[in-house]
C-alpha cells in the first residue's frame, strides 16, 4: 500500500517536474536549428512561475465553465498520465483504465477547453475550439487502431500491461512490420494531438494558424499557467507512451531502488532524444493547411489499419 | 407482485380517467394525471428490481373472449429490465411534467394530455410484460398510436400534423412487419403465446427462420429508428411536448430493442448463423456515424436530440450485433459480454437522453423557441437547468466518469475481443467498427460542444434568451433525478454489472458477473483482467485529487487569488452577440471535410451598394443538407404508391352499386375457392 502511493506520488512529481522541460527542450533545439540561441530550456519553469503570480484578467462574459476548466483540463491530464507507464513498466493505476479510458480522458479534457473556448464571446476562441473538434475526430480513429494493432500482439489493451510484456521480452513477434506502422500512426496522432507543427503551431498568435492558443486567448495569470502546464502533460503523456510502448528497454520492472533509479534516468534520456526529434521536425516542415491536415491524418488512419492487416496476415 | 401490478394499473387507470372527469379545471387536470402518473412509476420501478432480483419468472394471465387473445404477462428479468428503464424515465418525466405543462395550459387540453401520457406508460410497461404475441401486438398498436396523439398535441400548426402523419405511417408500416414475424412464429405452433414460440413442436424451417430475422429487423428497427428506417423520428420527436419527446426518445423506442433481444435471443434461443449478426452490427455501426452526423448539422436542439437517438440507438445494436456474432461461433461469454454492453447502454441512453430532451424543454420553456442561434449566455440565467444539461452532454460524449462512457468501454472491448473469431474477414471488420465508434464519439462530443456552448455559454444571442428565467423546482427535480442517476450509474458498474447479468445469464447461457467485476468489483475486467480493465470510481477520486492537486499548485506557487474582471478581447470593439461564433459556424469545418456524406448546397448571394462593389447592402446566406435517404429511397416510392392510387382510382367510381357488386363478385369468389 505505502509502496503504492509512494509510486504514485513520484509518477505525478515527475510528469509534472520533467514537462516543462521537455518544451523548454524543443523549443532550444528549434532555435538551435535556426541559427539562433534561444532562451535557457529552463525558461518554461520561469514562465509558468512568473504567470502563477500574475492578477488573472476574466472576461465579463464567462460563466464558471471558464474558471473551472483550467482544472478540468488540469485533473484530467494528470490522471490520464497515471495511466501511462514512465519510469517503472507496472503503474500502480493499471488497473484504473486501460487505453479507450486514457483516450476518453484527453476527450474530456478536449471537452472542457472547446467549451471555455466559446465561453468567453469572441470569434477566436470559437474558431479554436471549431478546429480542435475537426482534429480530434481525425486522430481518435487513428488512435485506436494504432493501439489495437499492437494490443493484439501483446494480448492487453492496459497501457502498463503492453510496456511490462515487452520489456521483459514476452510475446514478441519476429516481424516488427505492424508495431512500425502503429508506431508512425501514433506518432502522427501524438504531434495533432499536442499542437505541434506541421498540424498547428505552438509559437504563434496569428489568428490565420492558430487552434490550441486560440482556445487559451482569453486566459491569462494562474489559469493560463495551469492549462500550459497541462500542455506540456500532454506532450510527456503522448512522449511517454510512444517511447515506452515501442522501446521498453531499460524501464523499471521491479520496484528496487536501482532499478528505480536507472528506470528514470533511462526514462529521461529517452523522453528527451523523442523531444529533440519533434523539434527536429518542426524545423523541417512548415505548417499545413488545416483542410490539407486531413490527408495527414488519413495516412495516419491507414497506417494503423495496414498494421492491423498485417498482424493477421503474418499470423495465419 | 402481481399485487403490485394491479397498484400499477391502478395508479395509471386513475391516471387516464380521473383528469377526464375533472372538466374546466387545468391545473387541478394535469396535477391528479402527473400524481397518478408518479405513483404508477413509482411501483413500476418497484416491480422491475423485484423481478430483476427475483430467481423465477413470475407470471400471471387472464381470459378474454376473443380467440387466441390472452392477457398473458411474464415478469422475467428481460422484461423487468425494461420496466425498471422505463418506470425511471417515466418517473423523472412525470414530476417534470408539474411544471412543463403550466406552459400548456389554455393554449390545448391538459386533461388530454394528462390521460394520454398516462395510457402511453401503461401500455409501453405492457408492451414488455406481455407473453402472448396478439396482446403484445395490441399493446404495441396501442402505444404508437397513444404516441402518435401526443406527438401532435400542438395540431394547429402544419408542420406538427405532417410529423405526425409521417410517424404514423412509418409506425404502422414496422408493425405490418412485426404482424408478418409473429404470423410465421404462429403458422408453426397455431398459438400466440410466447411460450409456445419458444419451445415449437417442430422447429421452423431455414428459410422462416431468415424471414422471421429480416421482418422482426425491419419491423423493430422502423421503431428503433436504424438508418435508413429513422426518417420519422427527427420530425416526431421534435414536435412533441418535452416530457413526451423524453419517453419516447428515451424509452418507446427501446421497446424495438426489448422485442429484437426477445425474438433472436429467446424464441430463437440464440441458435442463428454469424451473419445475422454481421447485418445487426452492419446496421448499428451505420446509424452510428450518419445518426451522429446529421445531428452536427441540426441547430434545431430537439432535432439534434432526436437524431442522437439514432446514434445511440446504433451503439446498442453494435453491442448486440457483436454479441450476436460470438454467439453464432460459440463464444458464449463474449456473447454474453456483448448483450450486456448493449443493455447498459439501453439504461444508460434511455437516462440521459430523457434528460437532454428534458433539458431542452426547460429551454423551450424559458425561451420559446428551438432554434440554438438564438439561446447563448443561459448558464448565468438558469444555473441548474444548465448543470444539468451538461452532465447530460458528458454522459452522452461518453466522458468519464458518466455512465455513457462505462458502456460505450464495454461496446469498444466487446469489438477488441473479435480476435477469437475464426474468420480473418470479421477479425478485420470488428475493430474498424470499433474506429467507426471511436468517430462516433468524438463526433458526439463536438456535437454536444456546440449544443452546450452556444446555448449556454458566452452572451444571449436573443431578446429571448436575455430574459429566460430559471425553469419551477418541478422541472428541475425532474432533471436533477436523471442526472444524479446518469453519474450514479457510471461511477457503480459493480451493482450495475450483476443486475444486468441476471438477464444476460438466461438468454446467452452463461453467467459472467464474476468474470467481468474484478479486484472486489472495483474494476470492471471483460473476461480477463489481463486484457483490459477500467474502474470509473478511482478514475472520478484520480480526477477530484488531481484537480485538488493543481489547486492547491496555484494557491502555494500564486499566493492568493485576486481576479479583475474586464471585457473579452475583440481587436480593439467592443464585442456584440453578433460577432460570436455561430453553431453553424462552428461546424463548418466537419461539413466540409465529410461533404461526401453531406453533400451540402449552400447559397450565398450579395447586395452591393451602387457606388462600390467593395461595400455589400445585404447578404443573403442559405445552406441545406442533401436529405440522401428522403430524395433517393422515400421519395421515389411514394411517387410509386401515388402512381398506383392514380391507377387503381378507376374501379373506384363512387356508385354504391357498383361497390355492392365488387362484394358480391367477391363473395362468389371465394365460395368457389373453399370448394
Amino acid at each position: 500500500m505505502l509502496h503504492t502511493i509512494a509510486l504514485i506520488v513520484t509518477q505525478t512529481a515527475v510528469l509534472l517536474a520533467f514537462s516543462p522541460f521537455l518544451i523548454g527542450l524543443i523549443r532550444k533545439v528549434k532555435a538551435r536549428l535556426q541559427l539562433r540561441r534561444g532562451a535557457s530550456v529552463l525558461q518554461p519553469y520561469a514562465d509558468l512561475a512568473k504567470l502563477f503570480h500574475k492578477q488573472p484578467v476574466i472576461s465579463t462574459t464567462t460563466s464558471w465553465i471558464f474558471t473551472a476548466t483550467p482544472y478540468i483540463v488540469f485533473a484530467s491530464i494528470l490522471t490520464a498520465g497515471l495511466l501511462v507507464p514512465t519510469f517503472i513498466s507496472q503503474t500502480p493505476m493499471n488497473f484504473a483504465g486501460n487505453i479507450i479510458a486514457l483516450v476518453y480522458l484527453l476527450a474530456l479534457s478536449t471537452f472542457f477547453l472547446m467549451l471555455a473556448g466559446l465561453d468567453a464571446g469572441s470569434a477566436f476562441g470559437g474558431m479554436g475550439s471549431s478546429r480542435e473538434a475537426i482534429l480530434a475526430s481525425l486522430t481518435e480513429p487513428a488512435m485506436m487502431l494504432a493501439i489495437f494493432a499492437i494490443a493484439l500482439t501483446n494480448g492487453s489493451t492496459n497501457v502498463s500491461t503492453i510496456v511490462h510484456k515487452t520489456a521483459l521480452l514476452e510475446g514478441i513477434v519476429t516481424d516488427p512490420s505492424p508495431h512500425l506502422m502503429a508506431l508512425a500512426a501514433l506518432f502522427i496522432v501524438a504531434l495533432a494531438e499536442t499542437g505541434r507543427v506541421p498540424v498547428d503551431n505552438p509559437a504563434t498568435h496569428l489568428e490565420l494558424t492558430m487552434i490550441h492558443e486560440a482556445m487559451l486567448l482569453e486566459y491569462s495569470g494562474r489559469y493560463l499557467a495551469l492549462l500550459e502546464w497541462a500542455a506540456g502533460l500532454k506532450l510527456a503523456v503522448f512522449l511517454s507512451l510512444i517511447v515506452n510502448v515501442f522501446a521498453p528497454w531499460g524501464i523499471a520492472t521491479t520496484v528496487t531502488p536501482t532499478a528505480i533509479g536507472i528506470g528514470l534516468l533511462v526514462y529521461v534520456v529517452k523522453t528527451a532524444a523523442l523531444a529533440v526529434f519533434i523539434g527536429v521536425i518542426e524545423c523541417m516542415f512548415a505548417k499545413l493547411r488545416l483542410f490539407r491536415v486531413t490527408d495527414l491524418l488519413g495516412v495516419a488512419f491507414i497506417l494503423a489499419l495496414l498494421g492491423l492487416l498485417f498482424f493477421y496476415i503474418l499470423r495465419s | 407482485m402481481l399485487n403490485l401490478l394491479w397498484l400499477l394499473l391502478g395508479g395509471y387507470g386513475v391516471g387516464i380517467l380521473l383528469p377526464l372527469c375533472l372538466s374546466g379545471r387545468p391545473g387541478l387536470q394535469q396535477l391528479t394525471s402527473n400524481v397518478a402518473a408518479i405513483v404508477g412509476t413509482s411501483t413500476g420501478v418497484i416491480l422491475g428490481l423485484l423481478g430483476l432480483t427475483s430467481s423465477e419468472p413470475v407470471t400471471g394471465s387472464l381470459a378474454s373472449t376473443i380467440p387466441l387473445l390472452t392477457f398473458a404477462v411474464r415478469l422475467d428479468p428481460l422484461a423487468a429490465f425494461f420496466v425498471l428503464t422505463i418506470s425511471l424515465v417515466g418517473l423523472a418525466a412525470s414530476i417534470y411534467a408539474i411544471g412543463y405543462l403550466q406552459h400548456f395550459e389554455g393554449r390545448t387540453s391538459t386533461a388530454a394530455i394528462g390521460s394520454l401520457f398516462n395510457a402511453f406508460l401503461l401500455c409501453m410497461t405492457f408492451v414488455v410484460l406481455a407473453d402472448n404475441a396478439f396482446f403484445f401486438l395490441l399493446a404495441w398498436e396501442l402505444m404508437s398510436l397513444l404516441s402518435y396523439f401526443l406527438v401532435v398535441t400542438e395540431h394547429e400548426k402544419a408542420e406538427v400534423r405532417y410529423a405526425g402523419l409521417f410517424y404514423l405511417i412509418m409506425t404502422h408500416i414496422g408493425t405490418a412487419f412485426i404482424v408478418v414475424a409473429f404470423l410465421i412464429f404462429f403458422q408453426g405452433t397455431w398459438s400466440f403465446s410466447f411460450e409456445a414460440f419458444r419451445h415449437p413442436a417442430q422447429p421452423l424451417p431455414e428459410g422462416m427462420k431468415t424471414l422471421v430475422f429480416l421482418m422482426a429487423l425491419l419491423g423493430f428497427g422502423t421503431k428503433a429508428g436504424i438508418i435508413p428506417l429513422h426518417v420519422w423520428l427527427p420530425y416526431a420527436h421534435t414536435v412533441a411536448p418535452s416530457h413526451v419527446s423524453a419517453l419516447m426518445s428515451g424509452v418507446m423506442i427501446k421497446t424495438a430493442i426489448y422485442g429484437l433481444i426477445r425474438v433472436y435471443f429467446d424464441f430463437f434461443g440464440g441458435q442463428f448463423p454469424w451473419w445475422w449478426g454481421f447485418t445487426v452490427l452492419l446496421l448499428g455501426t451505420t446509424s452510428a456515424l450518419l445518426g451522429v452526423m446529421y445531428a452536427l448539422m441540426e441547430h434545431d436542439l430537439k432535432r439534434l436530440l432526436a437524431f442522437h437517438s439514432v446514434e445511440n440507438i446504433g451503439i446498442i445494436l453494435m453491442g448486440l450485433g457483436a454479441g450476436m456474432i460470438f454467439q453464432a461461433y460459440g463464444l458464449r461469454e463474449l456473447a454474453a459480454l456483448g448483450l450486456l454492453a448493449g443493455l447498459y447502454h439501453t439504461i444508460n441512453h434511455a437516462l440521459f437522453k430523457a434528460l437532454l430532451f428534458l433539458g431542452a424543454g426547460s429551454l423551450l420553456y424559458a425561451t420559446h423557441t428551438r432554434n440554438m442561434e438564438e439561446y447563448g449566455g443561459l448558464l448565468r440565467r438558469m444555473p441548474w437547468t444548465g448543470i444539468f444539461f451538461l452532465i447530460g452532454a458528458m454522459s452522452i460524449s461518453a466522458l468519464p466518469p458518466t455512465n455513457g462512457f462505462v458502456s460505450e468501454w464495454l461496446v469498444f472491448q466487446t469489438l477488441f475481443l473479435s480476435f477469437q473469431i475464426p474468420t480473418v474477414f470479421l477479425k478485420l471488420m470488428l475493430p474498424i467498427a470499433a474506429a467507426i465508434l471511436a468517430l462516433t464519439g468524438v463526433l458526439a462530443l463536438t456535437c454536444f460542444a456546440k449544443a452546450f456552448g452556444i446555448s449556454f455559454l458566452a452572451q444571449p444571442r436573443s431578446t429571448h434568451a436575455r430574459h429566460a428565467e430559471e425553469v419551477p423546482v418541478s422541472m428541475r427535480m425532474g432533471m436533477g433525478i436523471l442526472a444524479a442517476l446518469c453519474v450514479a450509474l457510471g461511477v457503480a458498474p459493480i451493482v450495475v454489472v450483476p443486475l444486468l447479468d441476471q438477464i444476460v445469464a438466461p438468454l446467452a447461457g452463461i453467467s459472467i458477473a464474476s468474470k467481468v467485476l474484478a479486484i472486489d468489483g472495483w474494476a470492471l475486467a471483460p473476461v480477463n483482467v489481463e486484457f483490459s480493465s477500467l474502474s470509473t470510481p478511482v478514475l472520478a477520486l484520480l480526477l477530484v485529487a488531481s484537480a485538488i492537486l493543481g489547486l492547491g499548485l496555484a494557491v502555494v506557487l500564486g499566493g492568493r487569488l485576486t481576479t479583475r474582471r474586464s471585457k473579452s478581447w475583440g481587436c480593439g470593439i467592443t464585442l456584440t452577440p453578433r460577432m460570436e461564433y455561430t453553431a453553424t459556424g462552428f461546424v463548418q469545418p466537419i461539413k466540409r471535410v465529410f461533404s461526401t456524406i453531406y453533400q451540402p448546397t449552400v447559397k450565398l448571394e450579395t447586395e452591393f451598394l451602387a457606388e462600390s462593389r467593395y461595400f455589400s447592402k445585404r447578404r443573403h446566406f442559405e445552406f441545406h443538407i442533401e436529405p440522401i435517404f428522403e430524395k433517393y429511397l422515400y421519395d421515389p416510392l411514394v411517387a410509386f404508391f401515388g402512381t398506383l392510387a392514380d391507377r387503381l382510382k378507376v374501379i373506384q367510381a363512387g356508385s354504391l352499386h357498383l361497390y355492392l357488386t365488387y362484394m358480391f363478385v367477391t363473395l362468389i369468389a371465394l365460395l368457389l375457392l373453399a370448394v
